[in-house]
């Protein structure tokens, strides 16, 4: 066989650039589609960066103009929230201490009923009844809360005021209470899942010893979940927190310092509400004082955000 | 003397054994308590709303005559704000929970990001209408329009729809990805054509709760400022003359479901409580029914895919 001749060796070298610059060339158009598809799905997971930004650009510079005009200590120490009048007085604690109570007796109906659904869900309950009592907690926590709050003004006050006598038509404690009932989804459903990563092995040691299941779910189960307990409390707290339909509707919207749940009181949520409904000037001190008292809000839930997951990434970390 | 300490142990035994029963009664209780609480308030407000609810309930505007005061306005504009919201929503969230699952490194950028979007998951829902009254309403000049509302809402439940996004991807074996690489598609390609659409299902129960959270939220909307009486409708989407598709009702004025409710729900006459009732359920219902299609699609899954 005769050796090929040069000018057959620089075709087929001729043909093979060809093909291969023209499938280098696609691969480019390849790649750049990839590199544009992947930089889109970047912007989209970054704006949520930039979410966050606006938050805290938005509530800090509208409360920077609000502390020019008050002191930090006359926010923090007053005793009086009448933003609105002539003789102007900005005590952030009126709104605090309904906010505090409110979301106090709302975690007085929320952490044991939801710390006993957990438990009976996660160690009790045969599985029929678990089919039905998730979706169930499910719904619980899809009711829209402006019909909850039509719940708690017009079923659960009069209800209440059956039971005591002289209580107002609008109270912090008919609020908390379904308030309460709203949270109950979010407490049992992350203290589940903290007793549902306990391993079996835990569980099945318990019995080999002879103890009961109601020994197991106190004794083993429950201390071994502690830390993810806390964390579905706290997120609760800050559930309860930042609520605002509810208090808006059946707490009554004027400030009042009390530590008394039968009383009606405003909260911080509600009394933005309250400043919203109302026709603010673009740039007044009344429409800066919603910023300031978001931002109070914004560092409340945070707190308890963060402390929260600190505490649900321990759990997680145990086993 | 074997005989009496075997009774003991047996006492023993049962003493203990009967708090098992105890406790399982008392969860069943409390478990009592939440559909109790659930049942009263559907019941309440039927009792109290179904005799408003007619024909003339959902063609009519709100009205100072509580006996001719519909929802027309409201659940229009429902509707309408539901649209931005999930044309903003969806895309932006499922490209965001793409990204997370397939594409990002880990960094401390990727880090940063995960943690934001928890921490925004927190963050209570009036303070994202205080983000759109200074962002949407003045910054940016949309004022307290339909848009204003969608995008507000759209950001309230990206997290919802990110989250859910991941979950249904990471649901996903690689062995499905790695067998498409095999045959050289890209990573795109392998996305696109195979990851998504095997984790559909999961993204869209997402997308319905998320979307069933955002009718229900009232108090970014009311924050931005939206009026609690409009007895008009925004111009309609689809025109009669050319170019049939307009724009307008993007900047109209609006009310919506939850916010006629309040409106409804915190005046005096008792008249109107009985409108805020029939609103109340037909929200409940919207809410509830999506919500029961999540579950069902979710249920359908666990039965149906056997990696």
């Amino acid at each position: 066989m005769p050796p090929p001749s040069a000018t057959y060796i620089e075709g087929l070298s001729a043909v093979a650039d060809t093909v291969v610059s023209d499938r280098l060339s696609k691969r480019k158009t390849r790649h750049l589609r990839e590199r544009v598809i992947e930089f889109v799905l970047f912007s989209a997971a970054a704006f949520s960066v930039f979410v966050t930004l606006g938050i805290v650009y938005v509530l800090v510079s509208e409360s920077v103009h609000f502390f020019q005009q008050v002191s930090i200590w006359d926010f923090l120490t007053d005793t009086q929230w009448t933003p609105l009048f002539d003789d102007a007085h900005y005590g952030v604690m009126v709104l605090l201490s309904g906010t505090l109570v409110s979301s106090a007796v709302a975690l007085a109906v929320a952490v044991p009923l939801g710390t006993i659904i957990a438990i009976y869900l996660s160690e009790f309950a045969p599985f029929s009844i678990r089919e039905w009592a998730k979706p169930l907690l499910e719904l619980l926590s899809g009711v829209p809360t402006v019909v909850y709050g039509y719940f708690a003004l017009l079923f659960v006050t009069p209800l209440l005021q059956v039971l005591i006598p002289g209580l107002p038509g609008f109270s912090l404690l008919s609020a908390g209470l379904v308030m309460g009932i709203m949270i109950i989804p979010y407490v049992s459903s992350v203290s589940e899942d903290a007793m549902r990563a306990v391993p079996m092995s835990m569980r099945e040691g318990s019995y080999a010893m002879g103890a009961t299941r109601f020994q197991t779910a106190m004794r083993v189960v429950t201390p071994a979940a502690l830390s993810g307990i806390t964390a579905a409390y706290i997120l609760g707290i800050s559930r309860a927190v930042g609520e605002t339909m509810i208090l808006a509707i059946a707490a009554g919207m004027q400030p009042n310092l009390t530590w008394n749940p039968t009383e009606p009181a405003a909260t911080i949520t509600s009394f933005i509400v309250q400043v919203a409904l109302g026709d603010l000037p673009h740039g007044s001190i009344g429409y800066q004082t919603i910023f300031a008292a978001g931002l109070t809000l914004l560092l409340l839930t945070l707190a308890f955000n963060v402390l929260g997951h600190m505490l649900t990434r321990r759990f997680r970390q145990v086993y | 003397m074997d005989q009496s300490v075997l009774q003991q142990t047996r006492d023993l035994i049962r003493r203990h054994k009967r708090w098992d029963l105890i406790f399982a009664a008392v969860g069943v209780v409390c478990l009592g308590v939440a559909a109790l609480t659930f049942t009263a308030l559907v019941i309440d407000m039927a009792i109290d709303g179904a005799p408003r609810l007619s024909p003339d309930f959902f063609t009519n505007f709100p009205s100072r005559r509580p006996a001719q005061a519909g929802i027309l306005s409201a659940w229009v504009g429902t509707t309408l704000v539901m649209m931005v919201t999930a044309g903003a929503a969806i895309p932006v969230g499922v490209a965001a929970g793409v990204y997370l699952e397939e594409y990002a490194p880990k960094n401390l950028f990727t880090a940063i990001i995960e943690i934001n979007i928890t921490n925004l998951a927190g963050v209570p829902s009036i303070v994202y209408g205080l983000l759109a009254l200074g962002l949407f309403v003045y910054a940016f000049g949309f004022g307290q329009s339909i848009l204003s509302a969608g995008l507000t809402l759209a950001l309230l439940i990206l997290p919802v729809v990110i989250v859910a996004t991941r979950e249904a991807i990471r649901s996903i074996p690689s062995a499905i990805r790695e067998a498409a690489y095999a045959v050289g598609a890209t990573k795109w390609g392998t996305t696109w054509d195979h990851v998504l659409p095997y984790s559909m299902a999961g993204i869209l129960t997402g997308v319905i709760i998320g979307m069933a959270r955002a009718i229900g939220e009232t108090a970014p909307i009311i924050t931005i400022g939206a009026l609690t009486f409009i007895a008009f409708l925004p111009p309609a989407p689809v025109q009669a003359g050319f170019p049939f598709l307009s724009f307008e009702w993007l900047t109209a004025p609006f009310t919506v479901m939850p916010i006629q409710m309040f409106n409804w729900t915190s005046r005096p006459e008792a008249a109107f409580h009985q409108n805020a009732a029939a609103a109340g359920l037909v929200l409940l219902f919207m809410t509830l029914s999506m919500n029961a299609l999540a579950i069902y699609i979710r249920f359908q899954l666990r039965k149906r895919i056997k990696w």
